[in-house]
């Protein structure tokens, strides 16, 4: 793939450049320098130019850490082009540097020969010894394997919103749209959206607004003059060719949120969300409230306990109950998990993992919590577990869930992470009406063969049925202790445990009856080596895989969506290969569980450094497999 | 209460009982309860299939079993919360919450806090036995100082707490007071249900294995008359009678603006000073709950009574009032923001 720099042409070689079929860029500065919005905004723009996308937001968990120092340091990394997007990209091309921290932490991910912008204005005494630069590095030639594009966005800045007599800081703060301005241009962008949002935030504050966008348009008009003059050049990328249909961006959280809505919708249920604050979980509860007249009544629980155990409470009294955490939150939910597991309710549990242990990476995203989602509990108490592995895909995987929880009476856990979370992608809007609904029944009279009625009697699915309370005549009690495998009433008899453990565990084997067999995501059935993924490793393997095989290796591709209970021929597929792989943002965690549950010879890829893989580090891993 | 319990249904005392073999110790002060429930179940024209008995774990918590409705025994503590849940789901439903005071005060205390603070309503029976049961006989947080038990042989050394002073501290609109075998538990349980919003009963319950006999220094035949305070909205606060040497009352001292016992006599309470009971004093509710024992006697009945709109009300009023006039057309909302058309490989801003 033709990138910015790959060839011959990079961004300063000269006139014969043509346009790259991808971009990345990576925005760059303090946590308070607007960084996430700057990137969402240019996000939007790449977007509306009809280009594939994919982003990575990379902010620490500090909310406004101390200005200009290392840990402070907020990024936004957009990889975009004319061809499929997959993943946030390896390298950047471009780096937008705000300050000297966030050139010093960035710099070295950026691609030899790939530009930087930097702000000199920011590139003071103070602000270097803040991010330990003993000289400037802008000046010193250690930045001499890259372009360099050097200047003092601030003052331009300051010049450019003088005439409407903001103060000092506040004037400062429009630097982000002034970068954003030159990133427009740099792109051949349309400035007229980003021009109608700047209003319509600021309708409140029209100096705010207008500053804003002078500055946008002095950012804009200084690339036109430094065409002329300097190294930067103006690239038009063209757009994707995608199927026809309405699009807009969508991170995960969003289209979690979107996909629980459409499956209590398709289960013809009220749905009711309890939560609790905790990164990056709450985007969820924050989309959610602004729902109500979806259907939906959103809780702010007081912890994570009653968030979870508010949901199984609605979900008793006849709605679907849905909770959300992250790992330290899903730990302390885990008992309530094995009541729902005990009583048989349906409850949907989503899980936006993090890195961990305790309170880990809270900003960061891992993938280890799927030990604690398959096995976490006590006792034996199984529970279906599916993943989603990109933003858009977390609008199917969330209506999955739900179905699975309904028509199982049990809880789901849905995985995704902190990427997919925060991550953007375009997305083709899907019609609601392509959806197979699931409406739920409730029992209304008594099932048993004696007129009496028996809460534990099951369906072929091995579903007890839902009985709301409030039901004329059907008063019966439910609990954590173990029960009579037909009336529900406590009995813990040797015989009554085991009748109800397997019980428990082929209702929830047989959901594999009900999901599709694996598919191979991109290659053969069957050859020397597949490499295996679940969750938002999905871009990265599939962009590996694609360019091993340009390169004529024998490699295919599949993704899992069930971890639990997996296709039933997942087994059969993974052992017609000589060799699997498996990359995993944790040590091992699907890899043992395939060992497990096969007997066949998965090996690991492990990264857990926070940051997602990159292609060339998975492609690397399937060179050394089948060398 | 439920204000949305239309129509009262016709019941008897035995058609709340289950058809299952209660499992309490012989003696337990928790048989009192129950029938003491289900004897205001049907005074109260309360519905069996509109009934929900929610628990949490412990002895107390068993209780769902035990009463023909649906009941939901769930885990260890979080009993509010599943209420909570319940009864934002279905508001019309007569939810009661039977917790005890390891798993209210203890595993527990953090959602009954937030029970009552949100004002669920929900009625709350907290049996304190001043012990764990259930675990076999160790001290809980509203075990006296120096209480002997297997984890803490050498006396315990942790201050109790109080039930019904937390449960104003947390904003409780209705605290009620009584014990198992009293005759009155019926009545409070009527005003508790009575009561729009969370109603907090702490009813004192012997526990005849591991704490017996607890409470006889106010409950026991011959000191109960000088030693229990039965409070009546409206009424004086006497107790004692000239048989147990003297009618008292209970006075504020102006000094101190603290409570003391004053001697009636001749039946002249005025003249002494004895207060009238408001339930609506908060104030006043806040020195009963703080009464210690011994000097005083026990304050037993509604301690305070004042409602307001309960948290499902509230909340779910909002919900509504957010969803009117709103269309919700889940193919627009999938659609919502910027967005753009795709039609072969050109794409234009919608």
């Amino acid at each position: 793939m033709a990138t910015l720099v790959d060839g011959p042409d990079a961004l300063t070689g000269g006139k014969e450049t043509q346009a790259p079929e991808a971009v990345v860029v990576r925005f760059a500065g303090d946590s308070g320098d607007g960084m996430q919005l700057t990137g969402g905004q240019f996000t939007l723009s790449t977007a509306l130019a009809g280009n594939d996308l994919a982003t990575f937001p990379d902010f620490p968990a500090e909310i406004r850490a101390p200005q200009g120092t290392l840990f402070g340091v907020s990024a936004f990394q957009i990889n975009f082009g004319s061809t499929e997007i997959d993943t946030a990209g390896d390298q950047p091309d471009v780096l937008v540097a705000m300050n000297p921290a966030a050139l010093k932490t960035n710099v070295g991910a950026l691609k030899a020969g790939g530009l930087i912008i930097a702000d000199t204005g920011e590139f003071n005494k103070r602000n270097l010894e803040k991010a330990k630069y003993e000289v400037n590095p802008l000046e010193d030639g250690s930045l001499e394997k890259w372009q360099l594009l050097a200047f003092d966005i601030s003052a331009l800045t300051l010049e450019a919103v003088k005439p409407f007599g903001l103060g000092n800081k506040e004037a400062l703060r429009c630097k982000n749209m002034w970068t954003l301005g030159l990133a427009l241009w740099m792109f051949d962008r349309d400035r007229q959206p980003l021009i109608d949002w700047l209003n319509a935030k600021f309708a409140k504050n029209p100096v705010l607004a207008e500053a804003n966008v002078a500055a946008l348009n002095a950012g804009h008009a200084y690339g036109e003059t430094a065409e002329l003059s300097g190294p930067l050049k103006q690239y038009h990328i063209a757009p994707v060719e995608s199927e026809a249909g309405l699009y807009r961006t969508v991170t995960g959280a969003e289209a979690i949120s979107l996909g629980l809505v459409a499956g209590a919708q398709l289960a013809d249920l009220h749905m009711f969300f309890g939560g609790y604050p905790i990164t990056p979980a709450s985007a969820i509860l924050h989309n959610l409230a602004r729902l109500k007249e979806y259907g939906v009544t959103t809780f702010q629980a007081e912890d994570e306990i009653a968030a979870i155990a508010s949901a199984i409470g609605a979900s008793y009294a006849g709605q679907l109950g849905v909770t959300s955490s992250s790992g330290p939150g899903i730990a302390l939910k885990g008992e309530a998990m094995g009541l729902a597991i005990m009583t048989e309710l349906p409850l949907v549990i989503v899980n936006s993992q993090r890195g961990g242990p305790s309170t880990g990476l809270p900003t960061k995203t891992e993938q280890s919590d799927l030990y604690q989602a398959v096995y976490g509990r006590n006792g034996d108490a199984p529970m279906p577990v599916i993943a989603s592995r990109s933003p858009s895909d977390c609008f199917e995987v969330a209506i999955e869930a739900c179905r699975i929880a309904v028509e199982y009476m049990t809880p789901v856990m849905l995985l995704t992470d902190g990427y997919i979370a925060n991550a953007a992608e375009p997305w083709k809007v899907p019609d609601p009406e392509s959806f197979k609904p699931f409406p739920v029944t409730f029992l209304e009279e008594k099932n048993g063969p004696n007129g009496e009625l028996l809460p534990f009697a099951r369906d072929e699915k091995g579903a007890r049925p839902w009985i709301k309370p409030g039901t004329a005549g059907l008063m019966h009690r439910i609990g954590g202790i173990e029960k009579n495998p037909g009336t529900g009433n406590i009995d813990y008899s040797p015989a009554s445990h085991q009748i109800m453990t397997d019980a428990r565990k082929a209702k929830v084997e047989g959901v594999a009856n009900s999901i599709p067999l694996q598919e191979v995501n991109h290659g053969e059935a069957s050859g020397k080596l597949v490499v295996v993924g679940w969750g938002s490793t999905y871009g990265p393997i599939y962009q590996a895989v694609r360019r091993a095989r340009r390169k004529g290796l024998d490699v295919s591709h599949v993704h899992v969506r069930h971890i639990w209970p997996m296709p039933s021929n997942l087994g059969d597929l993974l052992k017609s290969y000589d060799k699997v792989l498996v990359p995993e943002m944790n040590t091992g965690q699907f890899k043992t569980v395939l060992r497990d549950q096969f007997l066949i010879d998965a090996q690991p890829l492990n990264k857990t450094s926070g940051q997602p893989f990159t292609i060339a580090e998975i492609e690397a891993a399937i060179e050394a497999a089948l060398a | 209460m439920n204000e949305m319990t239309k129509i009262a249904v016709q019941t008897t005392l035995k058609d709340w009982e289950t058809d299952q073999e209660v499992r309490w110790c012989p003696g337990c002060g928790d048989y009192a309860i129950l029938k003491a429930v289900q004897r205001t179940l049907p005074e109260i024209g309360a519905d069996p299939s509109n009934t929900v008995f929610v628990s949490g774990i412990g002895c107390s918590s068993r209780f769902p079993y035990y009463v023909e409705s649906y009941g939901f025994h769930t885990i260890h503590g979080r009993a509010p919360a599943f209420a909570t849940g319940i009864k934002l789901a279905n508001p019309d439903l007569d939810v009661w919450l039977v917790t005890g005071d390891g798993d209210g005060m203890s595993i527990g205390g953090n959602h009954t806090m937030h029970i009552l603070r949100r004002n669920v309503n929900v009625q709350i029976l907290l049996f304190n036995n001043e012990i764990y049961g259930l675990t076999k006989g160790q001290f809980s947080p509203t075990s006296r100082e120096g209480t002997n038990s297997p984890t803490s042989p050498l006396g315990s050394v942790d201050r109790p707490a109080l039930p019904c002073a937390f449960a104003l501290g947390s904003g409780a609109r209705f605290i009620a007071r009584a014990y198992d075998v009293s005759k009155n538990l019926p009545g409070v349980l009527k005003a508790a249900h009575a009561h729009k919003g969370a109603a907090f009963v702490e009813i004192f319950q012997n526990c005849i294995v591991y704490n017996k006999d607890r409470f006889d220094d106010f409950v026991a035949k011959g000191v109960a008359d000088q030693n229990q305070l039965w409070l009546t909205d409206g009424e004086p606060m006497l107790f004692g009678s000239e048989k147990s040497g003297g009618v008292k009352g209970i006075a504020l001292d102006m000094e101190t603006l603290s409570l003391k016992v004053v001697d009636v006599l001749d039946g002249d309470w005025q003249a002494a000073g004895v207060i009238v009971h408001n339930v609506k004093n908060r104030a006043l509710a806040h020195m009963l709950v703080e009464m210690p024992f011994g000097p005083f006697p026990m304050a037993l009945g509604v301690i305070y009574d004042d409602a307001r709109p309960s948290y499902e009300e509230v909340l779910l009023g909002q919900d509504e009032q957010a969803r009117k006039g709103k269309d919700a057309n889940l193919a627009k909302l999938l659609g919502k923001g910027q967005t753009w058309t795709v039609s072969g490989t050109a794409a234009d801003p919608v």
